[in-house]
Formats: structure tokens, sequence, C-alpha cells
């Protein structure tokens, strides 16, 4: 029985007084892909922040391989092998879009004190680089600037950032967040072949997206969990449905 | 921030960088022809002046790497200028003459004050940062004026230049003179590897997005420090020549004031570029003698002229020569 | 002990002079998000321009008052002229034009008003020392600062609590796209606001004047004080520095009078001579620097930035 790459046991986050995760219990295997997803103002936001290290909970703790991380500062959880997107994103906009994912791939090669080789030159951060944008699609716009690229681009980039690092898990913020139909698609397929090689876990609106690709998938509601399981036992779920009563079903963009 | 980066040559038109190029090759090629002008025009006025704007030069180019590179808004840059005067005034006044002894302890100190100020300034950002280097440099400012055995508020005299034995004789204004010119070429030098080497990049990086710096693991904070320290070692440096140039060091050489010059000399120039710094410096030093020739009252115009800097110039002056690419 | 409680009504007199700059200072930062280094040269002129008065109509109280009335103006037509051109700009380009404004109201005061200084005479009335605690007398001007500036300071919170004016600061400092969108004229409100920060340090500057000084360049030394309050207190929260400012001022006042004499104690008469003087100003930077420590974001942090 292989232990969870990721535990989330009780995880409590209160705001004066509203609770936006409430005891929020979570496993999840190695190489799975989770999705987690609810209604607007469900916690999801916190939630990625808890998890990123960027909020601290007021409960509960965070177990990564074991090791608790929850008051683990942000650059150390991406250390350990966990990496995050950003649902708005948050690029380097006067870089180029291989200079940004060689900064991610520099952080995870041996330190940073070295100060008088160049760096740009370096083929052990640009090679990865090449290899993690061609992954995503972006290998031909590798010497655009970022200001100047699409915004469908832009969250493409955003995954490719995410696997520089070389993550054990990656935590996906809505990467579909204002995409049209056929750029969701192309995040779908580029998803798609990350599935299985690592652990993922995606929070999306995109219902079509998520019961496509997920393993598994949480439902939150007002911060709590109120179901977890395949998507066939989710479709099912009562109280999912009167969940989103009211809500769009399908491609549900803010 | 408002300026743009350092172009990366081959993103910038060929003409714009020839351009560019050519200015400052005719720049440095005045400079280092400047002694030759002095010997054959007998006014030796210039070579002063100008010893000065290289001096501080260094000192801008120290502060453009926190600035334009690390996007660190630093309000009391000058008191580096200051502890390195103060650390060569102090041990030649102690009897220590010997510049061997003196220039590294100016660089030494001012390191580690930068250390002790940056430790603590840079847990915070923005307007906090501004504000709090401002006040630590106000501290140093009236650390110095009590200092009465070193001269208090009216400073100190330094009777003998510092002595580097045989080495090179810092009371030939020429040789003197020369030697800023190299120790200014060898710091752009220095940050122009700086920049562009892994811990470089992390700066600029961070400069761009710190948030996104630290999700990928970076521990920000230790890199930004790290930069905070070599300026301010670099800016002692310049210190230590500014009292040997001035033969006197006194608390105003830290006045906040100074600091602002610091800063107005690296944005006029253009913030992040390498030549930037020493081009803002010659305009600004340039400005500052011309203005005092012309009026009693320089400042009624200066200040304007700053007023309208800060509102209309995007790049400095290279960004007005259209030199850089706009944001 | 008498000294003691003299120093105490001195640093709580400091403290709201502090207050009052600082008061300014925070508004406009809060509302505008503006760095104004030119805020000192507002207090300058509002000596000056009480300096000048004073002799005109040989009184301090219409002196005062038409001081702070020509505060008002200088600074509402500043932010129409020059400030208003600042906000969309960085914090550095604010640090720079506000900068230049300071170089060149020095030079224009040294131009109008002489590089000499100026002084202005206490009121009459106001020359004796007041018993405040049997056997303990205290100027009757200081006290009159501390208690006119409190007046200000509660004044100050009135306007800003309770009526229409003071809710439409908050809300601008709370979300100023918001505000706008409403309909508000925000041109108008920011002006009022920048009117309001100059107002307050014009009459901190004519109050002081008897006591203190009416120089040019007076305005930078209590600038920087008037930061560290800020900073102490938490930026945008006009609280933090009402508390910071009596803390602030305390410190200041109480360390320069008994620090050199502690020091004495402690150490030899030449190691106590040389630091001294340079221990007691740095005080407040100490505090200052524990408050960076511990609670970087100040001790009332206003909730919005």
């Amino acid at each position: 029985m292989t232990s969870p790459l990721l535990q989330i046991d009780r995880l409590t986050k209160r705001f004066g007084g509203v609770v936006a995760a409430d005891a929020i219990t979570l496993d999840i295997p190695p190489g799975e892909f989770h999705a987690v997803i609810g209604p607007n103002g469900a916690g999801k936001t916190t939630l990625v922040g808890l998890l990123a290290g960027e909020v601290a909970p007021q409960e509960g703790a965070i177990r990564f391989e074991r090791s608790d991380i929850t008051r683990l500062p942000v650059y150390r959880r991406s250390r350990l092998g966990l990496a995050r997107s950003f649902q708005i994103s948050s690029l380097f906009s006067d870089f180029t879009a291989l200079e940004n994912v060689a900064l991610a791939t520099q952080a995870h090669r041996g330190h940073s004190f070295r100060f008088w080789r160049d760096a740009r030159r370096e083929a052990a951060l640009r090679k990865p680089a090449q290899a993690a944008l061609a992954r995503v699609g972006l290998a031909a716009r590798a010497q655009v600037r970022v200001d100047r690229m699409s915004h469908g681009e832009r969250r493409q980039l955003e995954i490719a950032m995410a696997l520089a690092t070389t993550p054990r898990l990656v935590l996906l913020d809505e990467p579909m967040a204002g995409m049209g139909p056929e750029e969701s698609a192309q995040m779908v397929a580029t998803l798609r072949q990350l599935k299985g090689a690592m652990t993922i876990l995606l929070i999306e609106h995109d219902m079509d997206a998520v019961f496509a690709l997920a393993d598994r998938i949480t439902v939150l509601v007002y911060g709590r969990v109120i179901a977890s399981g395949r998507p066939a036992e989710i479709k099912a779920d009562a109280a999912v449905r009167q969940a989103y009563l009211g809500e769009k079903e399908g491609t549900g963009h803010d | 921030m408002t300026a743009s980066f350092d172009p990366p040559l081959d993103h910038a038109p060929v003409s714009r960088l020839t351009g560019r190029t050519a200015f400052i090759a005719l720049m440095l090629a005045l400079l280092a022809l400047l002694p030759v002008y002095t010997t054959l025009s007998g006014d030796a006025f210039v070579m002063t002046l100008f010893t000065r704007v290289l001096i501080l030069a260094i000192g801008a180019v120290s502060l453009n790497l926190i600035m334009g590179y690390g996007g660190m808004v630093s309000f009391g840059h000058a008191a580096y200028l200051g502890i390195g005067g103060y650390a060569v005034g102090i041990l030649a006044k102690e009897g220590i003459g010997s510049g061997f002894v003196q220039w590294p302890v100016a660089i030494a100190v001012s390191a580690l004050y930068a250390l002790v100020v940056g430790a603590l300034s840079l847990r915070t950002r923005g307007v906090y940062f501004i504000m709090i280097t401002l006040a630590f440099a106000q501290m140093i400012y009236y650390v110095a004026i009590g200092l009465e055995r070193y001269g208090g508020d009216d400073g100190l005299t330094i009777y003998q230049r510092s002595g580097f034995s045989n080495l090179i004789d810092l009371n030939n204004k020429t040789v003197f003179y020369y030697l800023c010119f190299v120790l200014l070429l060898a710091s752009i030098y220095l940050v122009s590897r700086l920049i562009n080497s892994r811990f470089g990049l992390v700066i600029r990086g961070t400069r761009s997005n710190e948030r996104r710096m630290r999700a990928i693991g970076f521990p920000t904070f230790r890199y930004k420090l790290i930069c905070f320290v070599i300026a301010g070692a670099l800016c002692g440096l310049a210190g230590a020549l500014l009292a040997n140039h001035t033969s006197f060091v006194s608390p105003a050489l830290m006045h906040w004031t100074r600091s602002g010059d610091l800063i107005v000399m690296v944005v006029l120039g253009g913030l992040g570029s390498l030549f930037g710094p020493l081009i803002g410096t010659v305009a600004f030093l340039l400005l500052e003698e011309a203005l005092s020739r012309v009026t009693e009252y320089p400042d009624l115009i200066l200040g304007p002229v700053l007023l309208l800097v800060a509102i209309y110039l995007h790049g400095g002056i290279e960004g007005l020569l259209q030199w850089r690419r706009h944001d | 002990m008498l000294y003691f409680i003299e120093q105490c009504l001195n640093g709580v007199q400091l403290g709201m002079l502090l207050f009052l700059l600082a008061a300014g200072l925070t508004l406009v930062f809060g509302i505008m998000d503006l760095v104004n280094l030119a805020h000192g040269s507002l207090y300058m002129l509002g000596a000056y321009f009480a300096a000048t008065f004073a002799i005109v109509t040989g009184s301090f109280v219409a002196a005062l008052v038409l001081a702070v009335v020509a505060s008002l103006l200088v600074g509402m037509v500043l932010e129409v002229v020059a400030i208003r051109r600042l906000y969309r700009r960085s914090h550095l380009d604010h640090v720079l034009g506000t900068f230049g404004l300071l170089l060149f109201f020095n030079e224009l005061v040294r131009l109008i008003w002489g590089p000499a200084g100026m002084t202005l005479p206490l009121p009459p009335q106001m020359l004796s020392a007041v018993e405040i605690i049997p056997g303990i007398y205290y100027p009757m001007y200081r006290l009159v600062i501390i208690l006119a500036t409190l007046a200000v300071a509660a004044l100050l919170y009135v306007v800003v609590m309770r009526t229409r004016i003071g809710m439409l600061i908050r809300a601008g400092a709370a979300n100023r796209e918001m505000v706008a969108a409403l309909g508000v004229n925000i041109n108008l409100l920011y002006t009022l606001v920048f009117g309001l920060g100059a107002a307050l340090a014009g009459f901190a500057g004519v109050m002081q004047a008897p006591i203190l000084t009416v120089q040019i360049g007076m305005g930078e030394n209590i600038l920087i004080l008037a930061f560290v309050v800020i900073i102490i207190g938490g930026i945008g929260s006009i609280r933090g520095a009402f508390v910071a400012s009596l803390i602030v001022g305390l410190i200041d006042t109480l360390g320069r009078a008994f620090l050199p004499d502690m020091l004495h104690l402690a150490l030899s008469t030449n190691a106590a001579a040389t630091l001294g003087p340079a221990l007691s100003s740095m005080s407040i930077y100490m505090l200052m620097a524990a408050v960076l420590i511990f609670r970087p974001e100040g001790l009332f942090p206003a909730a919005s930035r």
C-alpha cells in the first residue's frame, strides 16, 4: 500500500469571520490526476494558497512525502518538488519564454551564488528549458518576450515553468482560465500527456476538462469537502448536483 | 518600475546599437584624453571636476546595481560614501596612512553596514524600503556629527593621501585621475559580469516578479541581501576615493540629499543599463556646475528639472534619445 | 524628578508635532499612494508665512490663522500644478519629483526671505509658566502646543470618521477606483486631501516656530522623523501614527536628556563623551530597527496596503 504523496489533514483557514477552508482532508497517492472543483467562493483559491505556502492555516497539517510542510516557506516547498502554476499568469514579463523557463530550471540545478560566468549560455539550463517549452508546444516561441505573447501562450508557459522545476507534484490553478475552446482543447491535450508521468492536483472550473482527465475528483463547497471519488461517482452524487444547481455545467468560464 | 531592461543584444536593431555604442565610446575616449587637455590648456579645474565625476559615477554604478537591476530603491546610499571616506579619515588621523589598510577597511566596514541595514530593511519593500534606508542613512549621519574626536559637524581634514608604498603616488593628480578611471571601468565590467551570471539573473528576476521567483524555489531575501552588500562595498570604495580627492570628510557627505543626488544620477542615465550611471553622473554634475555659474539660485531650475524628468522621462536620457525600447 | 516630568512633557509635545506631519504624510500616501518628500517644505513654509504675517499684523493668532490658510492654498495649488502628474508614476518617480520640489522650495525661501532664517516671537500672553502639578512648572506655550495639537488631532478624527468627506477619504484609501467609479470627483478629493496635509504641516511649522526654529532646511530633519513614525505605526494608519508619534517623541527626548548621563555611569568618561551624543540620536532608529525585526508591518497596520 503506497503512502500518499500529499496528505491534507483537517486543514482550516479563517479570515475574520469567514471560514475559507473547513477541516479539509484529502489524500493523494503518487501518480494520480486529482481534480478539485466547486462553485464560486468554494475556497479553491484559499486551498491553493495553503498548499503553496502563501497562506498559513489556523489548524490542520499538510504532509508531502511524509514530511510536514505546513509551516514551510514557499520556496522550500518548491525545492521539495511541489510546483504550482498561477491562476492569473505570474511571469517575468520583460524576459523571453526561454529565459523564464531557464530561471525555473536554474532554481533546481545547484546554487545560484555564481557571480561571473554568463548563465544565459549555460547548456545545462537551456536544454531542459527548451525541452519543457517543447512539452507544452511553445518551442517555436522561445525567443518571444512574455509581454508580447498571447493569453493562451502565457497559460502554456505557466505549465512549462512548473514542469521545469522537475516536480513530484504539480498544483495547477485554473490553467484554462480565460481560454477559448480551441486553446482549452490544446491545454487538455498537454495535460493528458503529463498524466501518469507525475502527480497532478488540478483546480478547475472547466467541467469537460475535469471529467476527461481526472482519476479522482473532490468537490468543495464553502470550504468543506462534500464529496470525493471517481468521476462517475461524483456525477451521480446528489449533494454535488444540489451544490451546482443553477450553476452552468460544461464549459464554465468566469 | 518604469524603465525597461538592459536589452539582450540580439533584440536591438543594429542602427540603434551602433549609435549608442558610438556615443559611449566617444565619451570614454574624451574622458581618457582629458588629462592631455588639462596639461595642454593648463586648466586644472576641469580635471578636478571630472575626477569627482568618475568617483561619483562609481557610486552611481553601485546604486544602479541594486536599483536598476535589483529594483531596490535605496535612499541611503550616500551613507557608504561617508563610511568609506571616514574609514580613510579616521585611520589617517590615528596614524595609519597606508592605503593597503585604509581601503580594505573602507570596503569591509561599508559591506558590514550594508549587511546590517539590508538584513533589516529588505524585510520590507516599496515605500517602506525607501523610507527605512533613508532613516538608517540619517542615523549614521548623526553618528558622524556626534564623533567629536573626528571633527563632528566641522569635518575632518586628511593631511596625507592614502599611501601605497612605491606602487602608485596618489598625490599626482593625473595618476589619481587615471586610477579613478580604471576603477570605474573595472566596476562597470564587474557589474556586466554580475548581471548575466546566475546570481544576476536571480536578482533581475526578483525585480521582475518576486512572487514568481519564490514559487520556483529561490530564497529571494538572501540574494537581495548579498546584492545590497556588494553595492555597499563598491560605494565604500568610492568613498575612500572621494576622501582622497577632497582631502576632507564631513557628515555632509552622508546627508540624505546626497543620497538623493545619487538617485538622480542613476535615473538621469537610465535605470538598469551599464553605462547609464556614468552618463547620468556626467549630466548631473555638468548641469549643477553650469547652473551655479548662471545663477545664484541653481536649485530654482534644478528642482523643476528633476520634477519634469520624473513626470516625463521614462528611461532617463537614453530614453529621451530613443536608444532604449519603451515599455 | 522635576526634570523627568518636564522632559516627558517635551517628549509629548514633540510627539504631537510629529503626529501632525505624519498624519498628513500617511493620508496622502494612503489615498494617493504618493511618497511626498516635499512635505517638510510645507512645514517650513508655514513657519516662514507665520513669521512674516506676525510682522505685518503684530498678532500671533492672526499670523497662525493666515499661515495655515496660506499653507492650505499652497498645498492645493501644488497638487494641481505638479503633484497630480506624478500619481501614475512609480514610487521612484515620486521620490525624484518631490525631491526636486524640496530643492526648489529651499532655494525659493532663500530667494524670498534670505539665508539667515527668521524668528517668530512668543505671544506675550504665553510667556509665563504654568503650575500643572503643585510644585512643578511648565512653560505655558509648550502646554498650549500640546493642547492645540491634541485639539487638531481630535478635529481630524471627527472629520475622518464622522463626516461625509471623511468617509470618502477612508473609502478612497481602501479602493480608489471604486470611489471614482461611483462618480465622486476624485480630482477634487485628492486636491483637498493634499491641501489638508499641507495645512497640518503648516500648522505644525507655525506652532514650533517660537521655540524651535524658522530656517531653510528645517523640514528635512523632522520629515525623516515623521517617516520613522509612519514605519513604526504602520503606513496608512492614523491611529498608528498617533501612538507611534508619542513613542518616538518620548524616546527621542528622553534619550537625549538621559542617555549621556546613563552612559557616564556605565562607561569611562571618554567613551561616554564620544558615544553619548551619537547614541542618543540613534535611539529612535534603534526602536525602528526593533519594530522591523519583530513586526515589520508596523504596530497598527492599515488593512488595505
